[in-house]
């Protein structure tokens, strides 16, 4: 809670002590007020009782535990517990490769060298005096796929996706600065965590949507996302988009690095391993009614998002009979290229055990496949990088929601 | 100069009257400026990449007999002692492991990439601290235990782009573009 900056602890426990629920502190400057204790009671009334003063930093209510599924190396977003379309930015997912660094943005560079007739570095504040653009976008781990076992949340089978506003400079502003050469094709952007973590991008894509973010949701980028500057790519595996972006460096050719070879590559049929798979195709997941939460007979709206890497979501279908019909779910406006949308279904439940999925399609025709149509087209050793399955929840007869396990090996 | 810039940039907004005026003014502005050169002592100091074709590679060398002293002492804790451990995965597919994890004998594409990755993030406890004749002991260790290269090569900026890495041949590119068919 914020409040312990303002109230000293022993003001704290001593009022606790005298009021239960609700408790009588002394701030800082002196004065005597009633602040919500963590882990004690609201009023039976909050009408009589004066409430908690305006403060400096807004706080989540003590009722909401939202917590991302921490592991050594990666942190998934609490999709089941989220709403509408946006990530809360200190829910977003982490992934990385050497921690989080720890960096001065008044010391920070950005170098851009190679093939361009002016290498160039950037503090933070030139970046931010370039023409700023923002959008909205998803930004998701290619590796976002987990089965395996019933009692598993949306937050455990595909957490490693987030939605947020992204703000800064567009690559085409900066390439235009550092003037790139018309021949260049590829770049490698590098970040300044301890693994120096490297990826090598197609000039194309940075030029036509890629930006050095410093912004999310309105403020500066969490450490964690890539504090002070990362790159940000829409739509493209989110190890692409590297965080805590110290240099770029224009090229003629891809510099085939660890991330771009021995990882980031999928196995596919006969043999051969898919390299430079950068975009994120269409996917779905039902967030509610999704395990653990439990159900009751009668009207239930189906929620869940959609998202592709290739453009907008055009159609998100229902099953409620396991993938014998399919209706169309309501798609909450406005659809955004390469985001997160929301979608509803209303749907009444009899009571009888039946199972529940969603399947996306996006504006280039492509629908996302079950796992079974993913390990026709890629053989049973496709590797784990970019799989967008159907994912479906049995609803069991006493309103358990559990998910639906799937094996290919 | 710069007043005949403004001259033409206010000239081409009044031609222009119907487009977009942001768009316009980028266009046809001068560049913003921002930014200082970069120095070369910078661009050495940062630019430590190396490419496949030898492009980036620093003088140095080493053997796969003087990788085994720095693997045993820097490595090893987390690699085990013939680098074939999966834990943090597996470097060397030793001969008769018929197993199907990936190691750099059996996955990795390009001998360059075993540089550039220890010399860049390697050891995890200590990144950036070997010396580049240090980097090439370990490349060649990690290549010798794949059987990549004999035991006895000396590794350097001319030697490792020649060498060919039999995973390579299994790399495509990607195919999947959207549309109608599952990739």
């Amino acid at each position: 809670m914020n409040n312990k900056k303002i109230y000293s602890r022993r003001a704290i426990l001593a009022a606790s002590a005298a009021a239960a629920g609700i408790a009588l502190v002394k701030t800082t400057a002196g004065q005597l007020v009633h602040a919500l204790v963590p882990g004690d009671k609201p009023p039976a009334d909050p009408t009589t009782i004066q409430g908690v003063p305006s403060g400096k930093i807004g706080t989540r209510s003590p009722f909401e535990q939202l917590v991302k599924k921490p592991s050594d190396i990666s942190a998934r977003t609490p999709l089941q517990h989220l709403v509408g379309t946006m990530t809360p930015s200190d829910l977003h997912f982490e992934r990385h490769h050497a921690g989080v660094p720890f960096i001065d943005p008044d010391r920070y560079q950005l170098l851009v060298h190679g093939m361009v007739s002016r290498p160039t570095v950037f503090t933070l504040s030139d970046l931010k005096r370039l023409p700023s653009f923002s959008r909205i976008a998803f930004l998701e781990c290619s590796g976002n796929f987990r089965t395996g076992k019933e009692r598993m949340t949306p937050q455990e089978v595909c957490g490693l996706t987030s939605q947020s506003e992204w703000t800064g400079v567009l690559l085409s502003t900066l390439f235009r600065e550092v003037g790139i050469d018309p021949r260049a094709s590829w770049f490698l952007a590098e970040g300044s965590d301890a693994a120096k973590m490297t990826r090598s991008i197609p000039v194309a894509k940075g030029i036509r949507d890629g930006m050095i973010a410093y912004g999310q949701n309105g403020e500066a980028l969490r450490p964690e996302q890539g504090y002070p500057a990362r790159l940000f790519l829409p739509g493209w595996e989110g190890n692409t988009s590297v965080k805590w972006i110290r240099r770029i460096e224009v090229s003629d050719q891809p510099f085939m690095t660890r991330e771009e070879t021995s990882k980031y590559t999928e196995s596919i049929k006969g043999g051969k391993i898919r390299q430079f798979s950068f975009d994120m195709d269409a996917r779905s997941i039902i967030t509610f009614p999704a395990y653990p939460v439990k159900i009751t007979k009668g009207w239930i709206e189906i929620r869940g998002i959609a998202w592709s890497g290739r453009g907008k979501i055009t159609k998100v279908e229902i099953s409620t009979d396991a993938g014998r019909h399919w209706a169309p779910a309501l798609l909450q406006m406005p659809v955004l290229d390469m985001a997160h949308t929301y979608f509803r279904y209303i749907w009444k439940w009899n009571g009888e055990p039946t199972e529940i999925r969603s399947r996306a399609v996006d504006d280039t025709g492509y629908e996302q496949p079950t796992l079974d149509q993913l390990v026709a087209a890629r053989g049973k050793e496709m590797g784990g990088y970019h799989l967008n399955p159907v994912t479906s929840w049995q609803i069991k007869r006493d309103g358990e929601v559990l998910l639906k396990p799937e094996k290919w090996k | 100069m710069t007043r005949i810039w403004i001259t033409a940039i206010l000239l081409l907004n009044i031609i222009c009257g119907g487009c977009d005026q942001y768009a316009t003014e980028e266009q046809n502005n001068p560049l913003f400026g921002l930014g200082v050169p970069a120095t070369d002592t910078l661009i050495r100091k940062w630019d430590d990449d190396v490419r496949p074709d030898g492009k980036g590679f620093p003088a140095g060398e080493g053997d796969a007999r003087s990788g085994k002293i720095v693997y045993s002492q820097k490595c090893a804790s987390c690699h085990g002692a013939n680098a074939d451990d999966n834990t943090f995965g597996k470097l060397v597919s030793l001969p008769g492991d018929t197993s199907k994890s990936k190691s750099v004998g059996s996955y990795w594409p390009y001998a360059s990439t075993v540089f550039d990755y220890i010399r860049r993030a390697m050891p995890f406890n200590a990144p950036g601290s070997l010396t580049n004749d240090e980097v090439y002991g370990l490349t060649a260790f990690i290549l010798a235990g794949n059987s990549l290269i004999p035991d006895t090569v000396v590794l350097d900026a001319s030697v490792i782009p020649k060498i060919q890495m039999p995973a390579m041949r299994k790399f495509v590119p990607d195919d999947r573009n959207g549309g109608f068919e599952v990739r």
